[in-house]
This record gives structure tokens, C-alpha cells and sequence, in this order.
């Protein structure tokens, strides 16, 4: 198991490192530096920088260096936590980025919550009551969340409340919890406002889930154990939910590895409709401003996040799945 | 909807059922027995009855695209400051004079404005009655991009166009005729998918190929870049690509960077489907006799191999489409997809972002409903031909 876990964790740091790259790629990108842009930016305030101050920036970032050593620069700043400048907001990255971040892991985990609560009990459902109505209901609910895009259910559902309720469902906080500190009063208020971000997020792939976990039960359901267990007289509920439901949960586990990945990008767009102070909004900013610190920063924690996700998930299949181990 | 929940699963056991049950049951048996696989395909296709109504769904809305300026009568682009939301318009039998008319027409519109939010809302005004024409001269445009002609299918007369309009799905913020924008939209928003998807496509079978064909090193570095680009949020990168793409570029120039960047990850999947297939056929005996006659690689590739697994292939391929799909009109709906003028459904979406605005004319919502439908009609149709692709699966 420890051996799984170092081989595992290995491979994340190699995919964290060509991540890196990538992203530092994303920020070299647009045409011109940082500092180019960030000189014109401030002389077209009216501000001078001394040229000391030029020179000094320009040895902290490496600009007359090779691209490698820039990089390698870059990676040695971002591993102490200093993701930057923001050339929009004129303060460092890490400054605006871990508290948004911290809300977009909330809203995630939130979310994947909602589709496990939701996908599991209704995937069993299907599959011991294959065929029957509710099973084609569930189906097609499912295939309609799959199909409906993220922001289009944000902004149908803020209409509905907006006409029908006459109030904002934006935000994660009430205007007075705004800048409060944190106390019980802001969880529950926070907890209040997570509900519809996590509905609109978990939808759009409960589908994929449902239709897995009914897949792989309806696999288990006619196997001789599970007959054996009726056979003894087990209650149906416990023949269900103690043996085929945890086999069943197996594949299931392994696809949320995958599916992580692109629920990341539900979290952002949602963010922007919802206006929820995680880091979609910020991203969409700095790509629009070509605040490329920020932006590259955002992607890479991000795509970080996935990998430990997807890390996460696959330790916690070989710990339910001992065959994973020994592949 | 007998064919939903096939979904995820082999359909098993329902050899009998799978075909017409209208032939005897003897015949029926030969039937099969001589039929040509592409024979089995379609008859098993045709079972999946909603698999067979969404492509007809399909086909009707690429043909809609397709002849998306003669089915309309407004320029997508053209403003018209009286007439801005005005909401979708329903015709009417009864013409001014309270009589039954068998043309069909719509009634006038009064336009006030509140007080208070100095908002424009419309009433209709029974009084005056514009009949419909059809075949009526509007503007001029090239049908299929190559008879020049000015003919539009219907339209009010072009002599009342001060007066009036007539929008069947409403207009939007600056009076353009959401009808023609959706339609327009289409051509965008349906070709995206099919381009990037022949993107992916290639891709996919170029390096899916080769990973599964030749095993080993390349194999290796191949499979471990697709973890790589699957295990990156797709979104976040796509976003940054497009924000990457040159400003100065023309709307053709953004149009296929777009689409080149939604291949980036759309290969993955596909390159991953064919090197299982190869992975699968690379031991048959008909792939090894091939050899031993001394066929080369890419000939054993491309008329051994490849013919065999088709039918999955384009089965994949129309379950991709969808995603891309969506994935245009995310971008777009942000701002950094297409742009303005170039019309996508996730461009027209991009107007109702303010929910005051979507509030005051829900309408501007109805690019979502076309995006659904598609995305819907793809994910059946590509349901339905996954299950066909295997007419020996009993």
C-alpha cells in the first residue's frame, strides 16, 4: 500500500511539474514582457520609475536570460508562494488569489457531495428497478442536466429568482456578511448560497454518474453471491446495499478522477453567471486584461488542485479496491 | 424511450428484436443469416427509435442553418432602433376588420414606455392588420454561397417595413431579429463541432495509431501525454488559449484557432479508442496473414484495420460532437470565444448575461434552447449508433 501511494505520488509531482510548464507557457504568450507592459502601464498614469528600479525588476524576473532560466526563476518564486505582480490590480498575485481559491475548493467539494448524495442512491434505484418508470425518469433528467450548460442553468434559475422571488441568488455571501469575519452566523449564511451553485454544478455530470453506477450494478446484481445472500434469508435491503452496492462503488470511485477535471471548468463558469468570489471571475478578468501573472497563476493551482484530487481518489480506491494495488 | 436506457451497457439478449418484426419468422432467420454487417447496423439502428428522431432533428436543424437567409427575411446584423425587444410575435387569422383571412398576418404593435423604468414594452393593436407574404424581395445574399438572389421565404411587405416588423422569435437590445440570429447563429455553432471533431479525428487516429500499431516506447510517451492533457482542468486552458489568440486576427483566423484549440483535448478520447482498438485487432488472423503476404504498415493500417473499426469510430465521433459544442458556446458566452459580429449561439448568449435584461426579455434565452436540443439530439443519435456499431452483440 505505501509502495502504491509513492508510485502514485510520484507520478502527480511529475504531471505538477509539466503543469508548470505549461502554464509558465500560457503567461509567455501574449506579445511582450511583464515588464514592458507594466513600464507603459505606469507612464501612461504619469508615473516615472527610476531606472535602478527597471534593472532591479528586470534581474528578480530574468528577462534578459534565456527562457529556461526564466522559467526555472519563475518555478523557484512560485514554490515560496510569490506567484508575481498583477499588472491589474497592482499587488502581488498571492495576495488575491488563496482566499478565492479556498471558496472554490468549498464550492467543489460541495458540489461533488451534492452528485454522490444525488447519483448513488438514484443509480442503485435504476438498477434494481430496471425499466420501470422512475428508472426512464431519472434517465432523462440526467441526460437533460448533461445537456444543459452550466451558465445557461445559472442564468435560468437567477431569472426565476429574480421574477418570481424579486432577489438576487448571486454570491456566496449577504451584502452584510460581506467583509464580516468569520462566525457561525457567516458559515450558515454561506451554506445558504452554496445551494444553488452546487445544483447547477452537480447536474451537468450526476448524468455520467447515474448511468455508471446503474451500469455496474445491474453488472453485480445477477451474480451467484448476491443470490447466495438472498438465499440466506438477508433482508433485500441489506443484500443490496452490503455486497453489489460496494462492488458497484469501485469504477465509480475511478471515475471521478476523470470527471474532476472538467468539473473544474463548471466551477468556473458558474462563478462568472453567479458572481461567486471564487477564481473563475478573477481568471476571465485577467485573460481579458492579459494580466498574465494572475492568469497563469489561477491555471496552474487549479490544474494542481485536479492532480491531488485525482490523487486523492486513487488512494482511496486501492484502499476499498485491494486488486489496484498490486497492478 | 426504450432506447434511453441502453445507455452504458451492451444491449443483450434482444437478437430477436432487433429486427423488423414484420418478417415472418423463418424468413426473418435467413434474413440474417445472409445480411451484410452495414445491413444489421441499419435494421439495429432503426430500433433506436429515439436515436432515428434525433437525427432527423439533426438534419432538419443543419438544413435550417443551411439556408438560413432564405428562411428569414431580417439581415442577422441589421439594427432597427423602433422596434428593440420587441417580444416573439404570434400570427394571426383575423385581419383588422375582424374578418377570417386565410393569409396569415400579424397584428400592429403599440410601443410605450414606462414612467418610472423608461423600459419600451409593446401591446398589440388589433386594429391594424400587416398580412404575410411569401417569396417576398428582402435583402440580397447568395443562396448556399452561390446563386446571388434577394428572395426571402416569407416576410411582411418591404412598403410597411417603417411601420413594422416581424419578428416570430422577437429581437433583441438593438432591434436585430432573434429568428435570423438564431439561424445564422447555427451555421457557426453546428460546424464548429463537426470541424473540430474532424480535427480531433485525425489526430486521434494519427496518434491512437501509432500507439496501438507499433506498442512499446512510443506507445508509452503517447498514453502519458493523454494523462497529462485529461488530467488538466480542459476549461481554465481553453480559456487561456483563445485569451492567447492575436487581437488583430480576422473573424475566418478566429474562427479555426478556435477550433484548433477545442481539438487540443478533443483528441484524447478518440486517440485513446482507436489504440484500443488496434491494441484489440493487432493479434487477428487476418491482420497477421496480411503481413505474411507483405503488406506494409500503413497500407495494413488503413485498409485492414481501420474498415473494421469504423462504425465505433463514427460513433465516438458523434458523441464528442457535444462537448465541443458546449465548449464553443462557453467560451463565447465569456467573451473569449467568437465575437461580435460573428454570430454563435454562445455570442447570442452572451446578451443575456445582465438577468435585468434576461428578466425583461426572456427570449434572448432561446440560443440555449437550440444549444440543448442539439446537444440532446447528439447525445442520443451517437447513443443510438453505439449500439448499431455492434450488430453481432447479442
Amino acid at each position: 500500500m505505501i509502495q502504491f501511494i509513492i508510485r502514485r505520488s510520484l507520478i502527480a509531482i511529475v504531471m505538477i511539474a509539466a503543469i508548470s510548464v505549461v502554464s509558465f507557457i500560457i503567461i509567455q504568450l501574449p506579445p511582450g514582457d511583464y515588464l514592458t507592459s507594466y513600464i507603459a502601464d505606469l507612464s501612461a498614469m504619469g508615473e516615472r520609475i527610476p531606472a535602478e528600479q527597471i534593472s532591479a525588476l528586470r534581474d528578480a524576473y530574468g528577462f534578459d536570460q534565456p527562457i529556461h532560466v526564466q522559467y526555472l526563476k519563475w518555478v523557484g518564486k512560485a514554490l515560496r508562494g510569490d506567484f508575481g505582480q498583477s499588472l491589474e490590480w497592482g499587488v502581488p498575485v498571492s495576495m488575491l488569489i488563496w482566499d478565492r481559491l479556498g471558496l472554490t475548493v468549498i464550492v467543489g467539494l460541495s458540489s461533488l457531495l451534492f452528485v454522490w448524495a444525488v447519483a448513488i442512491p438514484v443509480g442503485v434505484f435504476s438498477a434494481t428497478h430496471q425499466y420501470s418508470l422512475l428508472d426512464y425518469l431519472f434517465t432523462f433528467l440526467g441526460v437533460l442536466g448533461l445537456a444543459i450548460p452550466n451558465f445557461l442553468f445559472a442564468l435560468v434559475l437567477m431569472w426565476v429568482g429574480y421574477s418570481v422571488f424579486g432577489q438576487n441568488v448571486g454570491g456566496l455571501f449577504s451584502p452584510e456578511y460581506q467583509n464580516a469575519p468569520w462566525s457561525v452566523e457567516k458559515v450558515l449564511d454561506l451554506l445558504n448560497h452554496l445551494l444553488i451553485p452546487m445544483i447547477v454544478i452537480g447536474t451537468s455530470w450526476t448524468a455520467g454518474l447515474i448511468r455508471t453506477m446503474r451500469a455496474n450494478m445491474l453488472d453485480e446484481i445477477n451474480q451467484p453471491y448476491v443470490e447466495a445472500a438472498r438465499a440466506k434469508g438477508l433482508s433485500e435491503r441489506r443484500v443490496i446495499w452490503k455486497y453489489p452496492v460496494r462492488v458497484a462503488l469501485n469504477p465509480f470511485i475511478s471515475t471521478v478522477g476523470y470527471a474532476l477535471p472538467q468539473m473544474v471548468g463548471g466551477v468556473l463558469i458558474t462563478a462568472v453567471v453567479l458572481n461567486l468570489p471564487t477564481v473563475g471571475p478573477l481568471l476571465l478578468r485577467s485573460l481579458l486584461s492579459q494580466d498574465m501573472y494572475m492568469a497563469g497563476a489561477i491555471v496552474m493551482l487549479l490544474s494542481i488542485l485536479t492532480v491531488i484530487g485525482t490523487l486523492i481518489s486513487d488512494i482511496l480506491l486501492a484502499v476499498l479496491d485491494p486488486r489496484i494495488r498490486l497492478e | 424511450m426504450d432506447s434511453i436506457e441502453s445507455k452504458g451497457q451492451p444491449i443483450k439478449a434482444e437478437v430477436e428484436g432487433a429486427l423488423p418484426v414484420a418478417l415472418g419468422a423463418g424468413i426473418e432467420d435467413e434474413k440474417i443469416a445472409v445480411a451484410s454487417p452495414r445491413q444489421l447496423m441499419w435494421w439495429k439502428f432503426r430500433k433506436h427509435r429515439v436515436a432515428v428522431a434525433s437525427a432527423v432533428v439533426l438534419v432538419i436543424f443543419y438544413l435550417l442553418a443551411l439556408f438560413a437567409d432564405f428562411l428569414t427575411f431580417y439581415d442577422p446584423n441589421a439594427y432597427n432602433s423602433d422596434f428593440k425587444f420587441v417580444p416573439p410575435q404570434s400570427i394571426t387569422f383575423i385581419d383588422a376588420e375582424g374578418n377570417f383571412s386565410l393569409r396569415p398576418g400579424v397584428s400592429g404593435l403599440i410601443s410605450k414606455r414606462d414612467p418610472e423604468t423608461l423600459r419600451i414594452t409593446y401591446e398589440t393593436d388589433p386594429t391594424r392588420w400587416y398580412p404575410i407574404h411569401f417569396f417576398v424581395k428582402g435583402y440580397s445574399y447568395k443562396l448556399l454561397g452561390l446563386i446571388e438572389t434577394d428572395v426571402h421565404l416569407f416576410g411582411l411587405d418591404p412598403a410597411v417595413a417603417e411601420e413594422m416588423v416581424y419578428c416570430p422569435l422577437g429581437s433583441d437590445r438593438l432591434g436585430r431579429d432573434m429568428l435570423a440570429r438564431v439561424l445564422h447563429g447555427a451555421r457557426i455553432s453546428l460546424s464548429i463541432g463537426l470541424f473540430s471533431v474532424f480535427l480531433s479525428l485525425a489526430l486521434g487516429i494519427f496518434l491512437g495509431g501509432i500507439s496501438g500499431y507499433y506498442g512499446g516506447l512510443i506507445d508509452n510517451i503517447i498514453q502519458r501525454v493523454i494523462e497529462f492533457l485529461r488530467s488538466i482542468p480542459d476549461l481554465p486552458l481553453w480559456m487561456a488559449l483563445s485569451a492567447a489568440l492575436p487581437p488583430d486576427w480576422s473573424q475566418e483566423l478566429r474562427y479555426f484557432g478556435i477550433t484548433i484549440i477545442l481539438s487540443i483535448i478533443g483528441w484524447t478520447r478518440l486517440a485513446r479508442e482507436v489504440r484500443g482498438r488496434f491494441l484489440a485487432l493487432r493479434t487477428e488472423d487476418f491482420v497477421l496473414s496480411a503481413r505474411l503476404c507483405g503488406a506494409k504498415d500503413h497500407r495494413i493500417i488503413l485498409r485492414h484495420m481501420v474498415p473494421s473499426f469504423t462504425s465505433h469510430i463514427i460513433a465516438s465521433l458523434t458523441l464528442s460532437i457535444p462537448g465541443i459544442i458546449l465548449a464553443e458556446t462557453g467560451l463565447s458566452f465569456l467573451g473569449l470565444g467568437l465575437r461580435q459580429p460573428v454570430i454563435s449561439w454562445g455570442v447570442l448568449l452572451q446578451e443575456a448575461q445582465n438577468i435585468r435584461t434576461v428578466a425583461l426579455a426572456p427570449w434572448l434565452l432561446l440560443p440555449g434552447l437550440a444549444v440543448v436540443i442539439t446537444v440532446l439530439t447528439f447525445n442520443f443519435l451517437g447513443d443510438g449508433l453505439r449500439d448499431a456499431a455492434d450488430p453481432f452483440n447479442r
